[in-house]
């Protein structure tokens, strides 16, 4: 393992299930998820933060019982400076428009053609980007380090960095709920409707 | 007055929704050797739009080098997460056709608001080669250090930025 399926059946499969969750959680919603930014829904750190940790394990898990190998995955080579301004530029887009590149496919799913309206931002800022590759295209590699993976930069064994994400998370569960509770509870789907 | 049929069943407790992603990314990892992504679908849409312009791109032209752009799994995963947000919002009975945010801050400006971060969110990540799922979630699966770097300035902005957006929104 891994199988590298790339076919139709392979992707439509992994999106259905993807697509099913994020709008199960709320995530088709820009008020819920940008609601997250003001600290009265915590449920974006939550559900990603849950959502790293058991992904983690288990590949930490399969990986030691010998099923796969990190090398035959594909891990994000660490040009840090491209992650940096990307994560701003997707930080702020996020904060104006509502949405991020998945949520904005589950929010049109569910009804909300704003989704659609980011959709085609997208495909824009793209092409600005493609129009201006000479100068933007350096970007991409800045701040690149040869060291891929936390575990190994950190000098932390896997096992207990794990272990200090999951702890990590649920201090985002207590603290968040406990926000969340001083601020009226998180977003339901009814007070969606009452919007 | 909304019809009975018309309540919506409530989100999924953060917890379950996290589970259920994570064990998804974990699936998508064994499946395909990545993790679930999106954005990379709209750079492709963006070089199919571009058809013979993008062909000679020094950026897109790659994109038509195995065929047609659109022709990829990531596109089918996008296409995926709308049939799969389209079956959770019909099935719960949250489908809500709407333009959200309008009723706090307009129709145009919604609509403004909407395409301004869309351009934001795809410029950025074609400079992140990736964006929230893709580099965020799948890299964080993998323990990458680029995607804890993403997350952190990606919280940050958003938290930044969203106290000089409207209320509301």
């Amino acid at each position: 393992m891994p199988f590298y399926d790339y076919s139709l059946a392979s992707g439509l499969l992994c999106g259905i299930l993807f697509g099913y969750i994020l709008e199960s959680a709320g995530f088709g919603s820009a008020c819920k998820l940008t609601a997250q930014f003001r600290f009265s829904d915590w449920s974006v750190l939550k559900v990603m933060f849950t959502a790293i940790v058991v992904a983690a394990v288990g590949l930490y898990a399969l990986s030691s019982a010998g099923v796969i190998a990190y090398r035959d995955l594909y891990v994000p080579p660490a040009h840090l400076g491209g992650a940096a301004i990307g994560g701003v530029l997707i930080g702020a887009g996020f904060a104006v428009g509502g949405y991020c590149p998945g949520t904005a496919a589950s929010a049109l799913g569910s009804g909300r053609w704003d989704g659609l309206i980011f959709m085609i931002g997208m495909v824009v800022g793209v092409a600005l980007f493609a129009a201006g590759y000479d100068t933007f295209g350096a970007w991409v590699n800045l701040g690149t380090i040869q060291t891929e993976r936390l575990p190994e930069l950190l000098g932390i064994s896997e096992p207990v960095l794990l272990a200090l994400f999951a702890l990590l998370a649920a201090a985002i569960f207590w603290f968040g709920s406990r926000v969340e509770r001083q601020q009226g509870g998180a977003l339901t789907a009814e007070a969606l409707d009452a919007r | 007055m909304k019809e009975p049929t018309n309540v919506p069943r409530p989100f999924w407790p953060p917890l379950v929704a996290g589970v259920a992603l994570g064990v998804t990314v974990l699936f998508t990892f064994l499946l395909t050797g990545n993790g679930l992504g999106a954005s990379g679908a709209f750079a492709r849409t963006a070089a199919w739009l571009g058809g013979e312009s993008a062909k000679t791109n020094a950026y897109l032209g790659a994109f038509w080098q195995n065929g047609h752009p659109l022709n990829n799994w990531i596109d089918w995963v996008v296409v995926g997460v709308f049939l799969g947000a389209l079956l959770s919002a019909v099935n719960s009975g949250r489908f809500r056709w709407k333009l959200e945010g309008a009723a706090a801050i307009g129709t145009g400006q919604r609509i403004a608001t909407a395409f301004l971060g869309g351009v934001l969110a795809g410029f950025g990540s074609r400079i992140a080669a990736g964006c929230t799922s893709g580099l965020g979630l799948s890299g964080g699966a993998t323990l990458a250090v680029s995607a804890f770097v993403f997350l952190a300035l990606f919280f940050v902005t958003g938290i930044v930025v969203s106290r000089m957006m409207p209320k509301g929104e």
